[in-house]
């Protein structure tokens, strides 16, 4: 079964990346703006090959990584001292509801003034963006605390902060995993937007740096490159949650009784 | 041992006003086992979390050894009903078992004795190292109750807790509950809405009326201290005895005063 999963994915990826040499040269899309799949892999075997790429995307990856830490941290910590805090939850609920819906991008000319093309600018709007998605995660991971276990926690004379470790933490812990991964997804997509707009350095950059040459295959080669790039956080942050959450029933499966 | 003294507990909220618990006064001698029996939805649940100090009654009062409860006192141990969300599906059996032995002082060597002590006598000596929902129903109570006897209780309170079980593991349950309670001398109170679980188990009953609760008797439970379940449930005492406290329930349901009594029905 998984076996043929993996052949019909294959089979499709072939076909669309047939259909993506196909489609240009038989002259339906211009050739000039939607190179074909084999002058894009070029590209990118010269890109690869070139020793400010590898800068381009650990800058890239640096943005992506400190920010999502600081979201994730702050996200996690605010979350916790706001549902455990009594009256907190409540006093704070509308500002929450006013500040996430902002977009991050329309904090660009803040991050502009505020940092220039620095890495700060960067980290300003992907911690902004990533934040909520944690915080939220964690309020709502905070709430499912089960009555019994927590009755049975304090019976057995657990004070505030063991039960905040033995229990509200792995109770709200898939919540906190579904936060961390929409969050490294957001963080990515932030990262990239900020480099594109702001100009600082890193593979948002590099693609604008490539499009004002009118080096379109160059252009698409990085865009790939952004594409594997979501995919293997995603990838990584589900692997990460299938380990932390191995006793979960969304992990565990059927288990023999 | 456990001395409770008018205790009363009104639940207020949302403009509605529930006398769950009325007026209760009982002791629980040191050693003792004590059954408590009364109609579903009289307040036995609300009656153990006060004395278990997980609910402020609203008056009076609990003693446990001559101290006031204001809080889960640490000579005490609760089994709830609902095992599945009392055991911590993020342990394992063991880990579930020392959690509470941390927040006392022990050494870990200490620690570890008692967990595998308690499992051993619950019968789940090699299952500390399997999840709790990898187990059955009734392994997953016997866990619960292995956590609390390494917690070394002076006072186990149970709350229903073979419920949720099939008839032949609450047999089974029950047998070790008893054979526990003489090994370990520990005075255990046992709510239940089963009559025959609280004769068979119980050194002595207390009948309790319908929702708003009082105590409607006492009863004696004079059956030999050896047990089981094929004898001891066919013994013609044991038919009396349940007799009598059947139609005290059928009574308390009706709502019908009777006079309350603390002596046994007559041979």
């Amino acid at each position: 079964m998984r076996g043929a999963n993996a052949a019909l994915g294959a089979a499709g990826l072939a076909a669309f990346l047939l259909l993506a040499e196909a489609v240009p040269r038989l002259g339906l899309v211009e050739e000039d703006y939607f190179p074909p799949a084999g002058r894009i892999a070029d590209a990118l075997g010269t890109e690869i090959t070139d020793g400010a790429f590898w800068t381009a995307l650990g800058d890239t990856l640096t943005g992506w990584a400190l920010g999502l830490a600081i979201a994730v941290g702050a996200g996690i910590v605010a979350g916790v001292v706001l549902s455990t805090v009594p009256y907190l939850r409540e006093a704070t609920a509308s500002t929450i509801e006013f500040l996430r819906p902002i977009p991050s991008v329309a904090l660009i000319p803040l991050a502009v003034l505020l940092y220039g093309t620095e890495l700060e600018s960067v980290l300003l709007l992907v911690v902004y963006a990533s934040f909520w998605q944690v915080l939220i995660q964690v309020l709502y991971g905070v709430q499912d605390v089960d009555p019994v276990a927590e009755e049975t926690a304090r019976s057995y004379g657990l004070g505030p902060w063991a039960r905040i470790r033995h229990v509200l933490w792995p109770t709200a812990l898939p919540y906190v995993m579904t936060g961390v991964r929409l969050a490294a997804a957001v963080a990515l997509i932030l990262t990239i937007t900020a480099e594109l707009v702001i100009g600082a350095p890193g593979l948002g950059a590099r693609i604008a740096v490539a499009q004002t040459s009118q080096a379109v295959p160059e252009m698409y080669a990085l865009i790939v490159v952004a594409g594997l790039l979501g995919l293997l956080i995603n990838v990584g942050a589900r692997s990460v949650e299938r380990r932390a959450l191995a006793w979960h029933q969304s992990v565990r499966g059927e288990v023999a009784v | 041992m456990l001395d409770v003294r008018g205790l009363r507990k009104v639940y207020e909220g949302s403009g509605r006003r529930v006398e769950a618990v009325r007026d209760l006064t009982f002791t629980v001698a040191a050693g003792e086992l004590v059954c408590l029996v009364g109609p579903s939805g009289c307040g036995k649940t609300t009656l153990l979390k006060c004395v278990g100090g997980l609910l402020e009654p609203t008056a009076g009062e609990v003693f446990l050894a001559g101290r006031k409860v204001d809080g889960p006192p640490p000579g005490m141990a609760f089994v709830f009903q609902e095992y599945g969300r009392s055991l911590f599906p993020w342990m394992r059996v063991g880990q579930n078992v020392e959690l509470p032995l941390k927040q006392k002082d022990l050494g870990k060597a200490r620690r570890r004795e008692l967990v595998a002590d308690a499992l051993a006598s619950v019968g789940l000596a090699d299952a500390a190292g399997a999840y709790p929902w990898q187990l059955s129903g009734g392994m997953q109570q016997r866990v619960a109750i292995a956590r609390a006897l390494a917690y070394e209780p002076e006072v186990l309170l149970m709350d229903e807790p073979f419920a949720a079980v099939d008839a032949q593991t609450r047999a089974d349950l029950e047998d070790l509950v008893r054979r526990l309670w003489r090994e370990r001398g520990i005075t255990v109170l046992f709510v239940t809405h089963d009559i025959d679980e609280a004769v068979y188990l119980g050194e002595r009953v207390i009948v309790l009326s319908a929702s708003p609760t009082v105590v409607r008797e006492q009863l004696k439970v004079d059956l030999p201290a050896e047990r089981d379940q094929l004898s001891t449930r066919v013994a013609p005492r044991f038919a009396e005895l349940r007799t009598h406290v059947y139609e005290r329930i059928q009574a308390a349901k009706r709502g019908v005063a009777t006079a309350k009594t603390d002596t046994p029905p007559p041979h």
